[in-house]
């Protein structure tokens, strides 16, 4: 069956133009399905009245689960009452966003059954975004996406859908395992994942290298990027040749070294690796030539987060180096010390980079078991106001704490 | 008797997608080259090689779309397709013979190739009218545009680096804006209209009151019932209280529209990681096409590309003119919005003597 289209003069204009146009998508999905009709029909009207009609989600999901499913209902629902109800499904992706067709049609399939037929691949969490269906559709599309093992992702107060680069599938920098890693700690956390108990969310970004392509160090409350220890590998045939083909080493490569640890003398280039800071440009600019060293593992930095609400933040080191090796206990410990701790002490909507700004990480370092170490700030304190806990008092014992031997 | 119910069963493994070529070079990848715009090939330590060809998706996509791609992936892929953190979709092949045909099927179905390299890769972005009900502006429609507007730079690599833009509804930033090299992101500037017939209904006024990070919100009576209300001179227009609270809307034609914010970047090469920096504090929803911003936008791309060096983000070329300069090279006003005055604003008083002039 074909629906006629309600008119939509202001978003026609949004068909034009070489980008890929949602309108277009909209109207492929309306012809067939009377929700993505009715969806044209509230989105014109937005255009023109310039203000979004829909409303706060309500409490809906599927049962067993707390997160995952948005609620949202319109506000004109006589008016277009195919949408009067209109959640989304988060549907946790596959790592790396790899797919293969059948899967990704037996989604479709689903979808054009149970839904409005308009998707988002993917949403800015990283999960399949299945856009818009009612209330009663709701279990029977999660048990029927459970027949083809894709299961429902985060939202809410709980650890969000992991992510991650597709690493070692196509990646030359990959410093370990992204997407298996991004696997296991999905699949160690579900309880966590599907049923909201956080002060606020938590989100895991698993990045194979500095380039740190899903933003992980900006996003996520623990980002687990990929770095080396060792020296970077070096071709020195493959440096001649990008030298022989015109590349200016010196201008380049040298010259934009953050640590000026490198020399071009016109013949070879020379790396103090004691002072490489890791920040992949020469490697960025010479693949051929350059790679991450050997020994590698990554840095794992804490507490990234949008403005919401109080400021944004970027992630900072809470371990300078570690091996990333299955099962990742080590790490899995500490992740669960810190959400021991901010779940008893952080506040409603505060998340782990606000919690730790508020304790201070000196404080925060100390309830999670973790020794403080230089890598972990930028620069030591500025202010002289130091919160000393102990003090001695006349006739204390000579060995208390603080007594040097000599 | 009845099926038992799974639950708890997490994604599929990812290595049953993986193309053949993926799963023997798994981990194995040596070195990459980009062919031309939009195609890459990977070369493995065995010697085998994977071309990826990229293209431009809107990321709001038909279920008739995805089967589209499916179409090509199945003629050209051996079945396999991935997306990129950035919404745009990848087609793997293990051999060069058929990039052309593909490029040519996705050109035919209006889905550029580009992205790679030293160009505008696809806007990250949220909702908006859509299907949010925080939004101060729309998000695809904005993308549409600007993209329109700038798609040679994602058709091409002709910039001085790469340059990331990012487009967030409202201040929740779903996009997670706020490292970008352009970040769009929907302002509102009018505080909450206050529902006091159904607050006492819909909503725990402790924890209203709690959600201001100024402050500016206070238990009050109101026609005799339980309510708020808000300071206005406080309100920052955050909309958290909107959040918690559905009877305290933000949204306001009159008053919602568009900021942008340039300079941030995520990736460690050179520089470290830097927030986006407020440009340009106020532009307005004009819909369907958004002109102001697609021209400030283009402005501010042209700028960089003109005057900064190979290599250098946005971000990085203007630490090393210094923000005066820029203000004067963009004819963009500074105005008292662009000085901070929330948290630790203290820190982005220049303190030095280090101006140029």
């Amino acid at each position: 069956m074909a629906n006629t289209l309600p008119k939509t003069p202001m978003l026609d204009e949004l068909e034009t133009g070489e980008w890929p146009s949602f309108v277009k998508e909209i109207k492929m999905a309306a012809k067939e399905n009377p929700m993505s009709s009715d969806l044209l029909a509230l989105l014109e009207r937005s255009y023109k009245e310039k203000i979004g009609h829909w409303k706060h989600g309500g409490i809906v999901g599927v049962m067993g689960y707390g997160g995952g499913v948005i609620g949202r209902y319109n506000d004109l629902p006589e008016e277009y009452p195919n949408i009067s109800h209109f959640h989304t499904m988060r549907i946790n992706q596959p790592s790396g966003w790899f797919y293969t067709t059948d899967a990704l049609r037996k989604i479709c399939d689903i979808w054009e059954k149970r839904g409005s037929g308009l998707t988002n691949m993917h949403g800015s969490t990283g999960d399949i975004i299945l856009l818009g269906t009612s209330t009663d559709q709701l279990e029977p599309t999660f048990s029927d996406l459970a027949k083809i093992d894709f299961d429902i992702g985060g939202s809410g107060s709980d650890v969000r859908t992991p992510s991650c680069c597709c690493g070692m599938a196509r990646c030359e920098w990959a410093c370990y395992d992204t997407m298996q890693c991004c696997y296991d700690f999905t699949m160690a956390y579900q309880d966590e994942l599907h049923r909201p108990a956080f002060p606020y969310k938590f989100k895991f970004k698993f990045s194979g290298c500095p380039n740190d392509c899903v933003a992980s160090i900006a996003r996520s409350d623990m980002s687990i990027i990929g770095t080396w220890r060792d020296e970077i590998q070096m071709d020195k045939d493959a440096i001649a040749e990008y030298a022989a083909n015109g590349m200016d080493i010196k201008s380049d490569v040298v010259d934009n070294c953050p640590a000026k640890c490198m020399e071009w003398d016109g013949k070879e280039l020379l790396i103090d690796n004691q002072y490489c800071r890791r920040c992949m440009h020469c490697i960025n600019v010479m693949p051929k030539a350059l790679r991450p060293g050997k020994d590698r593992g990554a840095t794992i930095l804490l507490g990234a987060k949008a403005p919401i609400v109080e400021g944004a933040l970027l992630s900072s080191v809470l371990i300078p180096f570690i091996k990333m090796e299955p099962p990742y206990k080590e790490i899995m410990d500490m992740v669960e010390r810190i959400w021991d701790l901010w779940c008893e002490e952080g506040k409603a909507r505060e998340r782990v980079g606000e919690f730790i700004q508020r304790v201070g990480l000196g404080n925060f370092l100390e309830a999670i078991e973790v020794e403080p170490v230089a890598e972990m700030v930028a620069f030591p304190r500025e202010n002289p106001y130091v919160f000393y806990e102990e003090y001695f008092e006349e006739g204390d014992d000579d060995e208390e704490e603080g007594g040097d031997d000599e | 008797m009845a099926e038992e119910r799974r639950t708890d069963y997490g994604p599929p493994h990812f290595e049953q997608f993986l193309p053949p070529v993926i799963k023997e070079n798994y981990g194995k990848w040596k070195y990459h080259e980009v062919l031309k715009p939009g195609v890459m090939v990977h070369v493995s330590e065995t010697g085998d090689k994977l071309y990826t060809v990229r293209a431009a998706s809107g990321r709001l996509t038909s279920i008739q779309k995805i089967r589209m791609y499916c179409d090509l992936a199945d003629k050209y892929c051996g079945g396999h397709l991935r997306f990129t953190s950035r919404h745009n979709v990848e087609f793997l092949m293990d051999s060069d013979k058929n990039i052309e045909p593909l490029i040519a099927d996705l050109k035919d179905m209006g889905h550029p190739i580009g992205g790679i390299g030293n160009s505008i890769s696809a806007i990250v972005h949220t909702q908006g009218w859509i299907h949010c009900h925080s939004a101060a502006t729309d998000a695809s429609g904005v993308v549409k545009c600007v993209m329109d507007d700038l798609i040679e730079y994602f058709k091409e690599m002709k910039l001085p680096g790469k340059l990331r833009v990012a487009l967030a509804c409202c201040l929740n930033m779903c996009g997670a804006v706020h490292c970008s090299d352009i970040a769009i992101l929907g302002i509102h500037r009018r505080p909450p209209r206050i529902d006091h017939a159904n607050l006492y209904k819909m909503c725990e006024i402790p924890s209203v009151s709690a959600s201001c990070p100024t402050a500016a919100i206070r238990p009050a009576t109101v026609d005799g019932k339980q309510s708020v209300e808000v300071i206005e001179e406080r309100c920052m227009f955050c909309a958290n209280c909107f959040t918690v609270c559905p009877s305290m809307p933000m949204a306001d034609p009159l008053n919602d529209g568009v900021s942008i914010w340039i300079g941030g970047k995520v990736s460690n090469a050179r520089h470290e990681p830097m927030f986006s920096k407020l440009a340009i504090p106020f532009l307005p929803n004009n819909p369907p096409r958004w002109p102001e911003v697609t021209t400030a936008i283009r402005n501010l791309v042209e700028l960089w590309a003109a005057n900064a060096r190979k290599y250098e983000r946005m971000g990085e070329w203007i630490e090393r003119i210094g923000w005066p300069k820029f203000f004067r090279m963009s004819g963009i006003e500074f105005q008292k919005e662009h000085i901070d005055d929330f948290k630790h604003a203290g820190l982005t008083y220049k303190r030095s003597t280090h101006l140029t002039f």
